[in-house]
């Protein structure tokens, strides 16, 4: 496999949310607007290429049982980083993320790239890897992100898009539910339907 | 009172999986057959109340007196994951039945974001050791609530003719999505 297949296999073939199917608590949870899924992405990726580095750097001086826990502590230190980094300098971002940051360790994208192909290959392609399913992965929030907030609040990354009814005072008639809970499920599962029609043809 | 509204909040109006998104993959995972999904919760709910208790002493007697709340994710997932391991090999030699029953689920557990989840959402809102165990019980049941509802569904979706494309999981999230605007009925009860 070339690199650039190895870059781009993350985007739609191999993608997490779409695809794989990993990673769905954060991606159902933040994606409430298009920049809090962009943000989410982006600190997933990098904490996805830093892991992927460390670990297949260290890949041969870990022996092989206790690699699950050394993986897990790896990715641990660089979510810590995030956390921190993100609450000193985008602490607006940090809150309406809230509780995923930490989580983000949890996300079995992440343990999962570190042991199937980071503790296998070498540092060049796991950076590649990292950076293809990482980018991937926000491409997929960023995406759910924009679709529930154009339906639910009328605008997308926070730019006001014409598209619904207005009252009287000139405020849009949108469909709250796409912001809610219910709606992260509804829309995830029509893109979903949709990725898998535009695969077959 | 407290008490009681801490577990109708956990079960009902914030559902750890419908309405906080905490345990997605396990709900999407193993919610194929209904007996899974009540091994599950078992599971769930064994290590959840054990692992908040866990994670809320090492909050309040390791981390906040040595100031080194940074550390927080770190030892969280290096506690629960240790602890999961613990819990198996414990549960082989003293109970086998219920190790075979929760076996299975049992490694799953350690990247079930409910589980973290939880023990951190303990110390965001400022519970204590009572109230904590308190809404992690509530928590796991709010799972088990939520995980046997949607397999139940889901046998169902299995008979019905669904078109094409939306079968399997986008059917199935739909599905999700359609109980979870179920589960707002139940907002601004506590």
């Amino acid at each position: 496999m070339n690199q650039m297949q190895n870059f781009t296999k993350g985007f739609i073939k191999e993608n997490a949310v779409f695809v794989l199917l990993l990673g769905l608590c954060p991606t159902l949870a933040v994606t409430s607007s298009a920049v809090n899924g962009l943000g989410m992405g982006l600190a997933t990726t990098f904490v996805l290429v830093m892991a992927n580095i460390v670990v297949s750097l260290v890949k041969n001086l870990i022996p092989d049982k206790v690699r699950i826990p050394s993986f897990i502590v790896i990715i641990a230190s660089f979510v810590t980083m995030v956390d921190l980094s993100m609450a000193g300098f985008l602490p607006s971002l940090h809150e309406s993320l809230g509780i995923f940051i930490p989580l983000i360790v949890v996300n079995c994208l992440v343990l999962g790239r570190a042991e199937a192909f980071a503790s296998k290959n070498n540092i060049g392609s796991s950076i590649i890897d990292g950076l293809g399913m990482g980018l991937g992965f926000a491409f997929a929030l960023t995406l759910l992100g924009a679709v529930r907030e154009l339906l639910g609040a009328g605008s997308v990354f926070g730019i006001e898009i014409p598209i619904f009814p207005t009252t009287e005072k000139g405020s849009p008639i949108t469909m709250l539910i796409f912001v809610l809970a219910p709606g992260a499920f509804i829309v995830l599962g029509y893109l979903i339907a949709m990725i898998n029609r535009f695969k077959k043809s | 009172m407290e008490i009681f509204a801490i577990v109708i909040s956990a079960i009902l109006v914030n559902n750890i999986v419908l309405m906080q998104f905490l345990g997605i993959c396990p709900f999407m995972g193993v919610s194929k057959k209904l007996s899974t999904a009540v091994g599950m919760t078992g599971a769930v709910t064994f290590v959840m109340v054990l692992a908040t208790i866990v994670t809320y002493l090492l909050q309040t007697y390791v981390l906040e007196p040595f100031g080194i709340g940074y550390l927080q994710t770190i030892s969280f997932i290096l506690v629960i994951a240790s602890f999961v391991q613990m819990v198996e090999i414990v549960l082989k030699k003293v109970s086998p039945p219920l190790s075979s029953a929760l076996g299975v689920f049992l490694p799953l557990i350690t990247t079930n974001c409910a589980i973290m989840g939880v023990a951190l959402l303990t110390i965001q809102y400022e519970y204590n050791l009572v109230e904590g165990v308190i809404y992690a019980i509530g928590s796991a049941i709010g799972f088990g609530v939520a995980i046997s509802l949607f397999a139940g569904i889901r046998e169902h979706l299995d008979l019905m003719n669904v078109p094409k494309g939306m079968r399997g999981t986008p059917i199935a999230l739909v599905a999700a999505g359609i109980l979870a605007m179920a589960f707002m009925g139940f907002s601004g009860l506590v």
